[in-house]
């Protein structure tokens, strides 16, 4: 199934903590492809998309970094108003419900990247595929 | 393999016993008089004379004692025998204040590595064990009382004090250790890291664990009993008495044996002073009827707990007192509601939390704040903001239905709150500050 590798990780809401894990990430080579930050006033929730989830897990899991992955769609939109509109309404038309949603760090002029975390993966993907809307492929996500 | 370390005592019928109390109370009431002017003053102003004092229903008569009299009359004034005559002095970690400083003599020590020798034998060991001590030694009578105990029972011991806790594991492991003595957050603490190392309870041949110096819930028993493959035995003492000891669990696990042939206990109304019957809640009071050196009278431990004479299945007749509920000192007002740290954990164990929180409490625009800050585990934490938030408001509602009142509750990541290897700093009260 084409579906990418989000990891997300517990970040409390302290001076140097998204400082701390994003050199952690560094230092080991690895490349955040995208990433989208929720937080409230006592932690936050780092979700990022990488070159080498793997990898990324077995640092943080050393290092104890509270974390947990998840499967997202990557959906290939067109840049155009109204791109967007589309996407959600076909999920919405097949009764799926969008958890959140964020939008990559776009390489490809014509094109917005975005990641949809949807509580029912397969139904999406049907219902994009049948109205030609492109999937990103994990390979695509996470090499570029 | 013995049952008991001294059966005579330990299954004596109640009428023998309370004949010894009363003919070791009398004896003691005319030492502390004789020798001790600060409670010969306390007494003479109650207008209680030695002579008054014939069996143990007479006890109440007496005055009682409290931490503020320690204080008053530090370090030497409750002193009932020479120092020459002493050889220990153990103390208090005074964290509240001034520091309670305890001597003995030689017999007191005797005495006391009796009652811990007690327990032991209670929790199974003899001299076929390996018994480790994790209890900081020093000042702390933890580790001393809990040492001298394991030598008179006769096991090989282990004189580790606290810390270093990957070294504990090793000994524990190399030198199969079959008993384990340290306070409850230690022995969680210990748990965890054998998990962290990669062990398990069948790497090692522990098989029970002594704990006390602080208040544990039954969940967390079970959760160290799990995490050790061990039965875990309560014990309780405090420094003014002698230090732990002065009560110990058998394996029937519910309510620990005072050593009533050494220190009588009382259940009072905290409030009157009244001596309240066996069952009711109320202030624990100890008169110790053997020590020489710092014999108290009646001192008020500020531990709210009961006593019960039902028949233990272990055979021993020693009165039994309940898990304390608290001490008065730990009982925060939050609101104008009592809470005790106890209740919290208890919520927390249930609805599958690790027992490492810590409370603070503030006060902000003139109404008290309360802040609980709670652990999860890796499986607890989801990439959804809702889920978590959600998990707080379910933990809070749970924490509001046990005390009544509606905490803040913060989830945070495994291991970022401090572990101790004494006793655990569970509270921070702020409001203090601002008086």
């Amino acid at each position: 199934m084409d579906t990418i590798k989000q990891i997300s990780i517990f970040v409390e809401n302290q001076p140097g903590k998204l400082a701390e894990l994003t050199r952690l990430l560094a230092d080991a080579d690895i490349d955040l492809r995208t990433l989208s930050l929720a937080d409230t006033r006592d932690f936050g929730i780092l979700r990022v998309i990488v070159n080498k989830p793997d990898e990324t897990e077995k640092l943080l899991k050393a290092n104890e970094w509270t974390y947990k992955t998840a499967d997202v769609i990557g959906v290939k939109l067109p840049d155009r108003p109204g791109g967007v509109a589309e996407v959600l309404e076909a999920i919405n038309e097949a009764g799926v419900n969008v958890e959140y949603m964020y939008a990559f760090v776009n390489r490809i002029p014509g094109r917005a990247d975005t990641v949809f975390r949807v509580d029912d993966i397969e139904t999406t993907l049907k219902a994009l595929t049948a109205k030609g809307i492109e999937i990103l492929s994990p390979e695509e996500a996470y090499n570029g | 393999m013995a049952k008991y370390w001294q059966e005579d005592m330990e299954t004596m019928s109640p009428e023998d016993m309370k004949k010894l109390q009363s003919e070791r109370l009398v004896k003691q009431v005319h030492h502390v008089y004789e020798n001790v002017p600060y409670y010969r003053d306390l007494m003479d102003k109650k207008g209680v004379k030695p002579e008054d004092i014939r069996s143990v229903d007479d006890l109440h008569k007496l005055p009682f004692l409290s931490k503020a009299d320690l204080r008053e009359a530090y370090p030497f004034g409750l002193l009932a025998k020479p120092l020459s005559d002493c050889v220990r002095i153990h103390s208090t970690s005074g964290t509240t204040g001034k520091r309670v400083v305890a001597f003995y003599t030689q017999h007191d020590v005797d005495l006391w590595e009796d009652c811990c020798a007690r327990a032991i034998t209670a929790a199974g060991g003899n001299e076929d064990d390996v018994c480790q001590i994790a209890y900081g030694y020093g000042l702390f009578t933890g580790g001393m009382g809990l040492h001298g105990g394991s030598h008179k029972a006769g096991c090989l011991t282990l004189p580790m004090s606290s810390g270093n806790t990957e070294r504990q594991i090793q000994f524990m492991r190399d030198l199969g250790a079959t008993i384990l003595c340290c306070t409850p957050s230690y022995a969680a603490y210990i748990g965890e890291t054998l998990h962290d190392m990669g062990l398990t309870p069948d790497d090692i041949k522990l098989k029970a664990g002594i704990f006390g110096a602080e208040p544990w819930t039954e969940e967390m028993r079970r959760s160290i009993e799990k995490s050790l493959g061990i039965k875990a035995y309560d014990i309780f003492g405090l420094t003014e008495i002698s230090g732990p000891g002065v009560a110990f669990e058998c394996e029937e696990q519910s309510g620990m044996h005072i050593n009533e042939d050494h220190f009588i206990p009382e259940i009072i109304d905290p409030e009157t002073g009244e001596v309240l019957p066996e069952g009711s809640v109320g202030e624990l009071v100890f008169t110790s009827i053997t020590k020489e050196a710092f014999p108290l009278l009646r001192y008020r431990t500020r531990d709210l707990c009961v006593l019960s004479r039902k028949k233990c299945s272990c055979g021993r007749t020693l009165i039994k007192m309940a898990k304390p509920m608290g001490r008065s000192d730990d009982m925060m007002i939050i609101r104008g509601v009592n809470v005790f740290p106890s209740q919290i954990e208890t919520v927390l164990i249930e609805q599958g939390y690790s027992p490492n929180y810590l409370i603070e409490v503030d006060r902000k625009n003139n109404t008290d704040t309360l802040d609980i800050s709670v652990e999860m585990n890796p499986d607890q934490f989801s990439d959804k903001m809702k889920d978590v938030q959600d998990k707080e408001k379910a933990l809070a509602g749970a924490i509001k239905t046990m005390l009544g009142i509606n905490p803040k509750v913060h989830l945070v990541s495994p291991k970022s709150i401090a572990r101790s290897e004494g006793k655990a700093v569970r509270v921070i009260d702020r409001r203090k500050l601002h008086d």
